[in-house]
């Protein structure tokens, strides 16, 4: 017997009234399954309502490809009225036909592609922001009211919470806004140093360094470390806590998510970011010190001098009103993203995503704000 | 071939750390049969299935896979014979952020050289097997948690593997559908000659489909029965297995 290749696995005989497929070799991907348009291209030219009986004698192994060339003939075969006998199979295969055809697809399961036009993709996307609108607006005033309740004493949640929340976004935060805000000190002091060399101004180093972190670039930074590590994880953790009914679970004993949940992690940023932020402050004049020190032949003494001439403590007090603030944005923009979210794995990780770039976004826009009146209030 | 042991378990003895949850559990899973490992909640059913299919290592003894050790084995040769099995997780497992059809293609394309028409036929085939044709375009999140079960089967028989493990195959299915899989089972077992395991405590599946079983017991920390489920029904003697078997208490 010659060895079956890849082109001959198949031999159709027409008749009048029957034709014959005969089977041949084995009939598994591994071994490739034939191209089946010819052999449907010979039977769309057999008679209507002839027979086709398939014959499997000489069929060696099979897996799903044959199935599936199976499948497709059945299919062939009903859209050119042949009735199809297959007695002939091996039993399984038979018995896996039956199973593959017994729930027909239901009507209007299978979908349209989606090509839906320019205009009505620009609409469901505005309507889904007003829509998002609508959600933010109405967590706002539930926060509120939340906030209204724990003042008077009245809103539930349990304090190990709070204080676990404390934990996590403060003291466990410390050694990453070191690192940051350090860091942001020396490229202040170094960036500037080179400049005000120039003119001889060295010792104005200490009043920019000691400025700019004290009114921006202390709250600045550590807001932004902390919507990275503590608002995407608050995004996360009331997500999946979304994923997994947990939040249902409180609504039906009647306990207020926003109150048990959101309450103690905006509580816990807005207490710990202002205290982040004046150690994040003090952090970066170091930074600068040392820069000083080292490039520009300023003593600590002389730097620290400097800097109490030019640096009061009203810049310190604005620095931490807006670190107050951008703890009330990263807390609620993690908790509402988390709140928001769909249930599924793939929403958590997009719930995470949009909080860190609701956070960023409102912080500089808040800060901007901020300054702006300060400017106006001449502070 | 009928009495060809598939899978061979030595003395293996599970642990977490070293809190021993089963100790020195032997037995054998011949080709063809429906396997049952029963027993009740936590004694361990789900971390032995976890052991079967490479996702823990044994504490102690060997799981023989197809007659080759797989701890022994290497890395990818492990890759290999795990890739010959289907495994049908409780909450089917999904991945949701791919369509079903997506979720289908995954294996299809790491471990086949079909072309992509290929593979969108045998997507087809494969879900319509679970009844769910037509339902290609669709995200886990859309469907019933019945037909994300039956999904999750598509997926594990893509690769028509030799042997299928199933975790709680009926559990937060109605009685009905839990029947309807029982009997997908057994039709699959039928004609794809594939070797079947399932971990579950349903007693109505235990019998519908089980041809062998091996019960574990928290306390003895080890198998305290095994055999085929209506013999252990009708001979044991152990009141605990006798328990379980007729939901006396």
């Amino acid at each position: 017997m010659p060895q079956p290749t890849q082109d001959v696995k198949y031999q159709l005989d027409s008749g009048n009234s029957t034709a014959v497929l005969s089977l041949c070799g084995d009939w598994c991907f591994d071994a490739g399954i034939p191209q089946s348009e010819p052999l449907f291209a010979d039977l769309s030219r057999q008679q209507k309502n002839s027979t086709l009986q398939i014959n499997c004698e000489q069929l060696g192994k099979w897996d799903s490809g044959l199935m599936t060339f199976l499948l497709a003939l059945l299919d062939t075969c009903r859209q050119h009225k042949i009735a199809v006998d297959t007695s002939q199979l091996p039993v399984g295969a038979q018995k896996l036909l039956d199973l593959a055809t017994r729930v027909p697809e239901r009507k209007g399961a299978r979908r349209a592609v989606l090509g839906l036009p320019v205009l009505t993709r620009i609409g469901n996307v505005t309507i889904e922001m007003h829509r998002n609108w609508e959600d933010l607006l109405s967590f706002l005033g539930e926060t509120v009211y939340a906030v209204g309740n724990m003042l008077r004493g009245k809103a539930r949640f349990r304090t190990s919470d709070l204080f676990y929340q404390i934990e996590g976004a403060g003291p466990s935060a410390l050694a990453i806004i070191t690192l940051i805000s350090t860091l942001v000190g020396l490229i202040l002091a170094f960036v500037g140093a080179v400049q005000l060399r120039l003119f001889g101004a060295q010792i104005f180093i200490a009043d920019l360094v000691g400025l700019g972190m004290a009114r921006e670039m202390g709250a600045m930074m550590t807001a932004i470390i902390m919507a990275g590590r503590t608002g995407a994880a608050y995004a996360a953790q009331l997500g999946t806590m979304q994923v997994n009914e947990e939040i249902d679970a409180l609504k039906t004993m009647g306990i207020s998510p926003i109150e048990f949940l959101v309450l103690p992690r905006l509580m816990a940023l807005c207490l710990m970011m202002p205290l982040l932020c004046i150690y994040a402050d003090f952090m970066g004049i170091f930074g600068g010190a040392i820069v000083s020190a080292l490039m520009l032949d300023i003593s600590f003494f002389e730097y620290y001098q400097q800097l109490q001439s030019s640096v009061a403590l009203k810049h310190f007090l604005i620095g931490l009103i807006k670190a107050a603030i951008f703890g009330v944005i990263v807390a609620t923009s993690g908790c509402f993203r988390g709140m928001q979210c769909g249930r599924s794995a793939s929403a958590v990780g997009f719930a995470a995503t949009n909080a860190v770039v609701t956070s960023i976004v409102l912080i500089v826009v808040a800060d901007a704000i901020v300054t702006i009146i300060c400017q106006i209030l001449g502070y | 071939m009928a009495t060809q042991a598939h899978l061979d378990i030595r003395n293996l003895t599970m642990a977490y750390g070293d809190a021993v949850i089963q100790e020195n559990l032997n037995f054998t899973v011949k080709r063809g049969e429906i396997f049952v490992i029963m027993g009740g909640s936590g004694c361990g059913k789900s971390t032995l299935l976890r052991h079967l299919i490479g996702l823990m290592t044994p504490y102690e003894g060997q799981i023989l896979l197809d007659g080759t050790d797989l701890w022994q084995a290497s890395q990818e040769e492990r890759n290999q014979l795990i890739s010959r099995c289907g495994v049908l997780y409780q909450g089917g497992a999904l991945w949701s952020s791919m369509t079903l059809a997506e979720n289908l293609e995954v294996p299809l394309k790491e471990y086949t050289t079909l072309s992509n028409k290929q593979i969108s036929e045998v997507i087809s085939y494969k879900l319509a097997l679970v009844g769910l044709a037509g339902f290609e375009d669709y995200y886990p999140s859309e469907i019933s948690g019945g037909m994300q079960k039956r999904a999750g089967l598509a997926r594990a028989i893509a690769l028509d593997p030799d042997i299928l493990f199933f975790d709680e195959p009926s559990a937060g299915l109605d009685p009905i559908s839990s029947r309807l899989l029982d009997d997908l089972i057994l039709q699959l077992r039928d004609s794809l000659g594939a070797t079947v395991v399932i971990v579950t405590h349903e007693l109505a599946s235990i019998f519908t489909v089980g041809d062998n079983s091996i019960f574990l017991d928290p306390d003895a920390k080890t198998s305290i029965a095994s055999g085929a489920p209506k013999e252990l029904l009708e001979t044991s003697t152990d009141p605990r297995v006798r328990k379980f078997l007729t939901r006396t208490t």
